[in-house]
Order: structure tokens, then C-alpha cells, then sequence
């Protein structure tokens, strides 16, 4: 018996297997971006739910508001103006955490349980494990975590684990007055992005595609994009997102290097201590560094 | 800090020591993961329609406790009600946030008037809110109905005043707000959900 509502994959941090037996849904959602107005009610539902506000902004000139993510605002709109086959188009991408099969975040996190992957797919940061190094920021490939100033602690989206759990669809979703956040099994998802690419190419969007990189190994958040083959379009959507190198190289090659230093130092002192003893120190001797000690 | 030579050792090798059994998996809070706890379990839910535009979504107000009589509750989330035609669960980024404008320090609790010639709100009862309407009302009806029009046909008309009817209303509510108003013979009759 789990001791927890959802199974759990991977633990930041964490050398033991997790039970792996059961097989629970895989859930995902999808964002239709051409099917989202930008009314950034999922962004209020969000905080609604997570109970966090973000601060009243200023205007930037653009329809960015809140302008970036934040410790509050864990879903932002994200407005671009771009020129596609002579025409000027207004993408509307709704940012936020992927939930990446593969989550770099987690690697990162040298805090065992700050991060955690349920078998469901989502991807969590429990903030009372956290240590608020921010090594998540660096190992996540869409730049998503921030660190609240307040205590120093790493928050993005949930996916709504809470509601997920209890087999309620994240509030984003739920209040999306387009359709354009849809959630389900991530199998349903793929094939209702598959009516949509249809729909779309139809419409003379001959590249429309889905959005689910295989560099992360798949994302638990997928887009259907207009212009596929250039996510970049979308205020900087990485083409080909992976886990930043340094990531690998620290805990796939520095971490284990220092840990057998770690314990050759540990061995060679047993080793030194058996055949050698401790260092006795004569009484001579310690009066004469006392007695330097007094000058 | 004045450390000696074993103090020194002492330090190091509990450091070493430490790290080394954290390393192994040994970790001191090897705390439990759990996602938050669904915070709307047993919580009260009502039915209610949003306030804000004529589209009237149907919502979900979630609050604290089970309506006892010695625990009054406090409105704690606000989501679109499913199982309303409408919206159908779904809500648009005012409707959404609708649990900040029920809660906003600025928000109207109570009847107020400002009397002809004064610049100040006053503070009333909803009675008396509710006696004042009724009484222009009537004064305004007895001063201006028009039982036959100036052929002698027989017209009983009160068109001096307007009636702008919620689009919130049910068919049922609205049936009955259209039987009154023509029972008082006004023929202005408007309402929100055409707006």
C-alpha cells in the first residue's frame, strides 16, 4: 500500500528504487495554440487554485501580464508578432512547466524528494525538502522554476497533483473558455492533436504539428503549433530541448569521481589507522608546543 | 576561532563521516512525497450564477465548513459549475478570479443613498432600501398612469419608468418579473442578457 495518492517514479536525489508494479494512467495536456485568445483566464485559475497572487504590474507596451513566470505566477501568456507567408500573425502560447518525461530539474536537485515524478507523469517540487540551491533553473531546458524571494524555495506548475489526484482536470484547463487547454490520458491527447493537425493543415497550415520533443523524452504538456517546424516562433520555444550538458557532467561524472575520492580517503584512513595506529604524541613533545603556544 | 590539532580531526573526519552515510542513502529526513491534499474535501458547495456580464456562467462556491449553526463559513474557491449549459464548467479570467471580488475590501455590503442636493452616501437597511424603491416607484406611477389614451381607449400604461431584468433569471424568474411589470402597466421592459 502506497503511502501517498499518486506512485512515484523518480525522486530528486534518491539512489533507491521506487516501486515500479502498478501501472496508473499517463495523463498529459494538450494547448491548441491556435485555438487560444490569449484571455489568460487559465492564468487566473491557476492562482485561484494554488492559492498564490502575483504582484498587480505595470504595462509594458505589450499584452505580457504577467511579463515573465514568477513564484506566483506559475502560467504566463506569451504574445508574439511575427510575419508568416506575408501576413502578420499573433501567437499566443500559454508557458508554463512541460512535465518532461525525462525532467532535468530533477536530475539537477541535490535535495532528496524536493522533486519528484509520479507515475502518472507529473512532475512536482515539494517545497518543504527544498534547499532553494536553484540547480533545477539550470537543468531545466524551458527555463521554468523561479525561486520565491520570500523563502528562498523553487515553485512552478503542479499540473494541479492535487486535483489530478482526486481525477479533477488541472484548473487551467478546466476554466479555458476556448478549449484550448484540453486534459486527458496522454494517448487521448495525441489523438485529438491529430484531429486538430488535420483541421489546421486543411486551413492551409501545411506544417501544423504537434509539440512532445524527444530530447526530454517526451512532455506531459504538448502543444499543437501552427508553424511546427519553427517553435521558435513562439516567444523562443526550443526547437530541440535537451538537459543542459553540465548537468550530465556533474552528476553523471564530477559527482561520482568526488564520491569514490570520498571514500578512497575514507578507506585509505581505516587502512592507515589498522596498520599504523593512532599518533601517539609524547608528553614531551606536548609540553614544548604548549609551551611555544604561551609565547 | 582558536581550533587545536585533534578538534581539527575531530571536525573532519564527523564531516567526512556525515557526508559519507547521507551519500549511502541514510538521509535524516528521508521525508515522505505527497501532493497538497484536495483542499475542497467536505468542503460546502453552492450553486450560483457569476455576477459579472449577461453570458451568466453558472459557478461553483466552495466554502468552510458544513453549515452548522455555531461555525459560520468562509468562501475559500470559486470554479465553473459543470452541469451548467452555459459555461459548462468553464469561465473566463474575471469569472475566475471571482473569489477575490467577493472577498475585495472594496467591495459594496450594503445598501447606501445619497439624497437629492447631498454629496455623501448614507448607509441604509435593506428594508429600507427596499420601502424607498417601492415608494418612488408608486409616486412616480400615480403621477404618471395613463388608464385611457386620449381616444378613450382603454390603455392602462405606465411608461415613465423602465425596467432592466437580470440576466442571471431563470425562465421561471424571468415569466414572473415579466407578469409583474405588466401587471403595473410598464412598457419599458429590458434585459441584461441582450446586452
Amino acid at each position: 500500500m502506497a503511502l501517498q495518492s499518486l506512485d512515484i517514479k523518480q525522486r530528486s536525489a534518491t539512489t533507491s528504487p521506487t516501486p515500479q508494479a502498478r501501472i496508473t494512467l499517463e495523463v498529459a495536456k494538450l494547448i491548441d495554440v491556435s485555438a487560444c485568445i490569449g484571455c489568460k483566464a487559465c492564468t487566473v485559475a491557476c492562482m485561484e487554485w494554488n492559492d498564490v497572487r502575483e504582484e498587480v504590474g505595470n504595462c509594458h507596451g505589450v499584452y505580457d501580464n504577467p511579463v515573465d513566470l514568477t513564484e506566483n505566477a506559475w502560467t504566463v501568456m506569451r504574445f508574439s508578432e511575427v510575419e508568416q507567408n506575408d501576413k502578420l500573425e499573433w501567437l499566443i502560447r500559454k508557458d508554463g512547466c512541460m512535465h518532461c518525461a525525462d525532467p532535468g530539474c530533477l536530475k539537477a536537485c541535490p535535495a532528496p524528494g524536493a522533486i519528484v515524478q509520479y507515475s502518472n507523469g507529473i512532475v512536482d517540487f515539494h517545497q518543504e525538502n527544498c534547499i532553494g540551491c536553484g540547480y533545477c533553473i539550470t537543468g531545466c531546458p524551458f527555463n521554468v522554476p523561479r525561486i520565491s524571494k520570500k523563502d528562498s524555495k523553487a515553485y512552478k506548475c503542479t499540473l494541479c497533483s492535487d486535483r489530478v489526484a482526486v481525477n479533477q482536470a488541472p484548473a487551467c484547463v478546466k476554466a479555458c473558455p476556448t478549449g484550448a487547454i484540453q486534459f486527458g490520458s496522454k494517448e487521448d491527447m495525441k489523438d485529438y492533436a491529430e484531429h486538430r493537425i488535420t483541421d489546421l493543415r486543411e486551413r492551409g497550415y501545411d506544417k501544423a504539428g504537434l509539440y512532445d520533443p524527444e530530447g526530454v523524452g517526451g512532455t506531459h504538456v504538448m502543444y499543437v503549433l501552427h508553424h511546427a517546424d519553427q517553435p521558435n516562433l513562439y516567444a523562443g520555444l526550443p526547437a530541440n530541448p535537451a538537459i543542459s550538458p553540465l548537468v550530465s557532467l556533474w552528476k553523471g561524472f564530477a559527482k561520482p569521481l568526488a564520491t569514490l575520492a570520498l571514500a578512497g580517503v575514507a578507506l585509505g584512513s581505516l587502512f592507515h589507522y589498522v596498520t599504523k595506529g593512532p599518533n601517539e604524541v609524547s608528553k614531551e613533545i606536548e609540553d614544548e608546543i604548549e609551551k611555544e603556544d604561551a609565547k | 576561532m582558536n581550533i587545536t590539532r585533534r578538534q581539527f580531526f575531530k571536525v573532519c573526519s564527523a564531516g567526512l563521516g556525515g557526508s559519507s552515510i547521507a551519500l549511502m542513502g541514510f538521509s535524516p529526513t528521508a521525508a515522505l512525497a505527497e501532493v497538497r491534499t484536495f483542499k475542497l474535501a467536505r468542503a460546502t458547495e453552492t450553486r450560483n450564477t457569476c455576477p459579472y456580464c449577461s453570458v451568466s456562467c453558472g459557478v461553483l462556491i466552495y466554502s468552510t465548513g458544513d453549515k452548522s449553526k455555531n461555525a459560520p463559513g468562509e468562501i475559500i474557491h470559486i470554479e465553473g459549475d459543470p452541469d451548467n449549459p452555459v459555461n459548462r464548467g468553464t469561465l473566463c479570467p474575471k469569472g475566475a478570479g471571482l473569489r477575490d471580488m467577493v472577498q475585495s475590501a472594496n467591495r459594496l455590503k450594503w445598501p447606501e443613498v445619497r439624497e437629492a442636493g447631498s454629496n455623501e452616501w448614507k448607509r441604509i437597511s435593506w428594508d429600507e432600501a427596499l420601502d424607498r424603491v417601492a415608494r418612488h416607484m408608486k409616486k412616480d406611477r400615480d403621477a404618471n398612469f395613463m388608464a385611457q389614451n386620449k381616444d378613450g381607449v382603454t390603455v392602462n400604461r405606465w411608461s415613465s419608468t423602465g425596467f432592466l431584468a437580470s440576466s442571471a433569471a431563470s425562465n421561471e424568474a424571468g415569466y414572473l418579473t415579466v407578469k409583474m411589470l405588466r401587471a403595473l402597466g410598464m412598457t419599458s421592459i429590458d434585459t441584461q442578457a441582450r446586452i
